[in-house]
């Protein structure tokens, strides 16, 4: 048992600091966005189940040799308001911590879930009255706004991608089709919900290095996947000037290429400007030059990784007593 | 029969061009002659306008004399001060787009520049 809570709180430190800014400093992520996506959430998810196992391995240490043996102990001590002896005041305090930890991000999950769909409720019902639905697409709202605009607000069956007519005259029909498959492979590709996880993330531990650097790399590479699933249906050169326009267009006024569905604003405006300026820069790089995609070898090695991340603290947590 | 989204979105646009403030009847009316197409039936109950408007006003979006009677309504803000805040939303976080061009040309290498010629169909 104590084995195991050393190895898990190894794990957690190691997964908070040192392997996500390797990661985010790594070059191949924009040459597989997919597979380093999956390596996030295994670092978020096993960080965070490493954590909380460690001190909840290391408080139920005396109770027993494994951790199913040890809770039904905690159990019997706790309904039978029995004294418990072997249990110390620091493992008591492991214990908690372990249980405020679990609650914490649990209800900031729930949390931030609430909070984003009372904005998105609050910002249909005013497109509802500000925008009408294009000629040709029901989906698709055109809002009258002089800056260049595209988002996507998530939604179901009522997803809608949002234009501004001010992007509408600065990109030629197949520069707007472009943006629109890269919004709309936003909400098929269900970015928002990743977004969701690593917002809730953030905001339960906002100190944590991982959770800055995940959020911001997630922000990045699910831009680079809609920009992937745009380059299957229009030529690369009209995907690259309708970034550059979106990114850098002409018209009065502050503009973007939107985010993917007002993910959450409170959270979003903490990454700063400039991370948003870098990712597109990212994306335009890894158009202009693209380097090929990372071989099956390395796919499978970074894929085995992240299983491995999962599935260490689980046996761990699950079957400490074959650790020690 | 319009649902009560559409009512509000016509009443709002209504409102929106009308420079004073409306009562329900005069509304009532101005619908009545919102042109073909439109989603709002000809025949509309005052009450049912008194509805929208009154879940507009609990929006915030409309509000109501009551120093004369009937009450006449209004549109608080303009027609483009909601979009540019709802646009505000969206832009919030958006990279300066100066900056992205700044930080694109500064950074950029000279076989990225012959890529991004070639792309973009110049010399």
């Amino acid at each position: 048992m104590l084995l195991a809570a050393h190895f898990l709180a190894t794990l957690a430190v190691v997964l908070a600091w040192p392997a996500p800014i390797a990661l985010s400093r790594a070059g191949w992520p924009s040459r597989s966005p997919f597979t380093a996506m999956i390596l996030w959430q295994a670092i978020a998810l096993a960080g965070g189940l490493s954590m909380i196992g460690a001190m909840l391995v290391w408080g139920l240490e005396p109770l027993g040799d494994n951790l199913l043996e040890a809770m039904g102990a905690l159990w019997a001590t706790i309904v039978n308001n029995q004294p418990a002896d072997t249990l110390g005041l620091v493992h008591v305090f492991a214990l908690s911590a372990a249980s405020l930890l679990g609650a914490h991000l649990v209800f900031t999950l729930l949390l931030t879930y609430v909070r984003i769909r009372g904005q998105r409720r609050r910002h249909r019902d005013m497109l509802n009255l500000l925008s009408s639905p294009a000629a040709d697409n029901p989906a698709t709202l055109v809002i009258s706004h002089p800056s260049p605009v595209a988002y996507c607000l998530p939604g179901g069956a009522r997803s809608v991608t949002v234009l501004s007519d001010g992007l509408m005259g600065l990109l030629t029909d197949e520069e707007l089709d472009a943006v629109l498959i890269h919004e709309r492979a936003h909400l098929h590709q269900r970015h928002h919900l990743l977004l969701w996880a690593f917002a809730a993330w953030r905001s339960a531990l906002p100190w944590l290095p991982t959770s800055q650097l995940a959020q911001r790399a997630v922000n990045e590479l699910i831009e680079m996947l809609a920009d992937d699933e745009a380059l299957r249906q229009v030529d690369k050169p009209v995907l690259v000037r309708a970034i550059a326009i979106v990114a850098t267009g002409s018209a009065p006024g502050a503009g973007t290429h939107g985010d993917s569905g007002l993910a959450d604003d409170s959270t979003r405006s903490t990454i700063t400007r400039e991370a948003g300026e870098q990712s597109t820069v990212h994306r335009l790089r890894r158009l202009l030059e693209p380097l090929p995609p990372l071989s099956a070898v390395q796919t499978s090695a970074a894929l085995a990784a992240s299983a491995l991340l999962l599935a260490a603290p689980t046996a761990l947590l699950v079957a400490p007593g074959f650790f020690g | 029969m319009a649902t009560l989204g559409e009512l509000e979105r016509t009443v709002m646009d209504l409102l929106w061009a009308t420079p004073g403030a409306m009562t329900a009847n005069s509304l009532r009316d101005a619908l009545a002659l919102v042109p073909a197409g439109a989603t709002v039936g000809k025949e509309l109950a005052v009450t049912t306008v008194l509805t929208v408007l009154s879940r507009l006003e609990k929006k915030g979006l409309v509000e109501r004399e009551r120093d004369t009677r009937p009450h006449r309504y209004r549109a608080i803000t303009s027609r483009e001060d909601h979009t540019a805040e709802l646009m505000h939303e969206v832009l919030v976080t958006a990279p300066d787009r100066e900056a992205v061009l700044a930080r694109f040309i500064g950074s950029v290498s000279e076989s990225e520049a012959r890529a991004l010629r070639k792309l973009l169909g110049g010399s």
